[in-house]
């Protein structure tokens, strides 16, 4: 592998409750590319994202993981953010008293009111009306899942890990969620896009499709996405999930 | 430096802007230890101070009907490191009317300081009062303040307060405010702390809803860390029908500190409701990690979460 990489992830595997969830995990993105990640649910793709932001008990039992060169797999989430990559969390946590415009300006490492208004109006919000707003629950999911990639944004990161931003959101805004990732890749942010919806395919430079904790292909978008069409969902829809309480249902 | 330019010095340091207590258009009073240093009246609204041994009792009478435009400003403090003060008062808010008032208690030298407060509150009426009080202990812990509060809202009526002492240090606190709400009258509790080093934190908020379609919150928000300590109770009684109350209680712990809470949920009409939610805990994992991935250090940002929760 070369090393003109932004990330570099090699033989990561993690173990979580005595279960392998990643089980050498080997990717490489290069700087200012969409890398989409494909995979149905459960397939390891939000514990890939958890590890590579370097949250607790998300530490791997082995591998490495390398950005812009540098070994940053013993890294703290601080540590790793200062670095310039971060995550957009599927389900945005809630803050309690913390208003918008304070939440985007956070991660700012120049902070301006008018990078917070471009953020919010890169999601389709209204500066106007989401501003002095409270990041609780007052807002709904699709409003926070917003703020979220609008923070991120703000940031202007050198790797966006965006952590299925598409669920929860409706198909019409499957396009401000596209037109936002062509405008990070615009400033040169490098994005991995995790996502299970193939639909968002088209706004990526590469595809990889995860499967069991495994990558299992990596190439043009178009061939991956068709794969993934082809095997992966007549699979998510034959294989049988356990259920809480016991007993197997069909997904 | 005067008394009056001291305290007013101290009023702004603990968050009050002190150009209310200086204007004649605002209804206003201000005592230092146990002496009235200033009283400002407003058509509408009669304050009576009086001063007794170590403090002072003050009668605020709001006259029926009175619509207060700016809210009343209060400032009460002890400028020396040490020292007593008592504070006596009895608001009588007339029927109908709607008067807004926000308190400052400020001690920035305290070493040795009790301040105890005993207010007697009638919300006549159909009547509005909302009280604000902010506290500034200084950063030594040295100040034990008891505020203790009996409100009676009338029917209709509605009173709220908010209690914030979230800057600087505690010391001891010992908090206990109890309202009895009249029929379709409305009382709103709340109470926020942010405890460390040694500092000591208790909270009892009672709300009696004894008229029908009576409600009522009452509301805490406390953070310790250190080895402070935090004991909250959030009692609220349903006594009639449709009375509808609620206690919600979040104590953030860190370091050695530790907390209790206890709901006390009480119904004596079967058409009454009140519910209770309490959490205790350190701050939450994943709202920690989210600011920490936008490059936050931990502390800064634990602090971030804990003050949105006292600031909220």
């Amino acid at each position: 592998m070369s090393n003109d990489y932004l990330l570099r992830i090699e033989d990561l595997h993690l173990e979580r409750d005595g279960q392998e969830i990643l089980r050498g995990v080997n990717m490489a993105i290069a700087p200012g590319q969409v890398y989409g990640l494909l995979g149905r649910n459960g397939s390891g793709k939000s514990t890939l994202a958890y590890t590579l932001m370097g949250c607790a008990e998300y530490t791997p039992s082995r591998g490495r993981i390398l950005f812009a060169g540098r070994d940053i797999t013993t890294l703290s989430i601080t540590e790793r953010a200062r670095l310039g990559l971060t995550l957009a969390w599927q389900n945005p946590a809630r803050f309690e008293g913390l208003k918008v415009k304070d939440y985007l300006i956070l991660g700012m490492k120049e902070p301006s009111r008018e990078r917070v208004e471009e953020a919010l109006a890169a999601v389709a919000l209204s500066p106007l009306a989401y501003l002095e707003r409270t990041v609780n629950d007052a807002l709904s999911g699709g409003e926070r899942k917003r703020i979220e990639l609008a923070a991120v944004y703000a940031m202007r990161p050198r790797l966006a890990i965006l952590d299925e931003p598409d669920s929860g959101i409706d198909v019409l805004s499957l396009d401000d969620i596209s037109q936002l990732i062509q405008r990070m890749a615009a400033e040169g942010t490098t994005v991995l896009l995790i996502t299970h919806r193939d639909e968002m395919v088209p706004v990526t430079d590469v595809a990889a499709l995860m499967c069991e904790g495994e990558i299992v292909r990596v190439g043009k978008p178009q061939a991956v996405r068709e794969h993934y069409a082809r095997h992966c969902r007549p699979c998510e829809v034959a294989k049988p999930v356990e259920v809480p309480g016991g007993g197997y249902e069909r997904l | 430096m005067s008394d009056f330019e001291a305290i007013l010095k101290a009023y702004e340091r603990s968050g009050g802007d002190p150009n209310f207590l200086r204007s004649s258009k605002v209804a206003s009073l201000v005592i230092s230890g146990n002496r009235v240093l200033g009283a400002n009246q407003v058509p509408g609204v009669r304050i009576e101070p009086e001063e007794i041994e170590h403090g002072v009792r003050v009668k605020v009478i709001v006259e029926p009907g009175t619509r207060l435009d700016v809210p009343a400003h209060l400032c009460f403090g002890v400028i020396p490191a040490e020292g007593v003060q008592k504070i006596l008062p009895e608001f009588e808010i007339g029927a109908g009317a709607q008067a807004e008032f926000i308190a400052h208690c400020t001690f920035p030298n305290a070493v040795n300081v009790r301040h105890l407060m005993e207010a007697h509150i009638h919300v006549g009426k159909n009547a509005t009062m909302k009280y604000s009080e902010t506290h500034y202990h200084g950063e030594t812990g040295g100040v034990e303040v008891v505020p203790k509060a009996q409100v009676t809202v009338d029917e209709g009526g509605h009173y709220s307060s908010e209690f914030a002492l979230t800057t600087g240090r505690v010391g001891k606190l010992d908090f206990d405010y109890v309202v009895d709400v009249a029929a379709r009258g409305v009382a709103e509790l709340t109470a926020k702390a942010y405890g460390y080093g040694n500092d000591a934190i208790s909270v009892k908020e009672t709300i009696r809803l004894n008229g029908e379609h009576a409600r009522g919150l009452a509301k805490s928000r406390i953070a310790v860390r250190d080895e402070a300590t935090s004991e909250v109770m959030g009692s609220t009684e349903g006594n009639a029908p449709f009375a509808r109350g609620h206690v919600d209680c979040i104590e953030v712990v860190r370091d050695r500190a530790t907390a209790s809470a206890i709901p006390v949920v009480r119904v004596r009409d079967d058409r009454a409701y009140v519910t209770h939610e309490a959490a205790i805990g350190t701050v939450n994992k994943k709202e920690l990690e989210t600011l920490m991935s936008r490059g936050l250090d931990e502390e800064t940002a634990v602090d971030v979460i804990i003050r949105g929760m006292l600031e909220g």
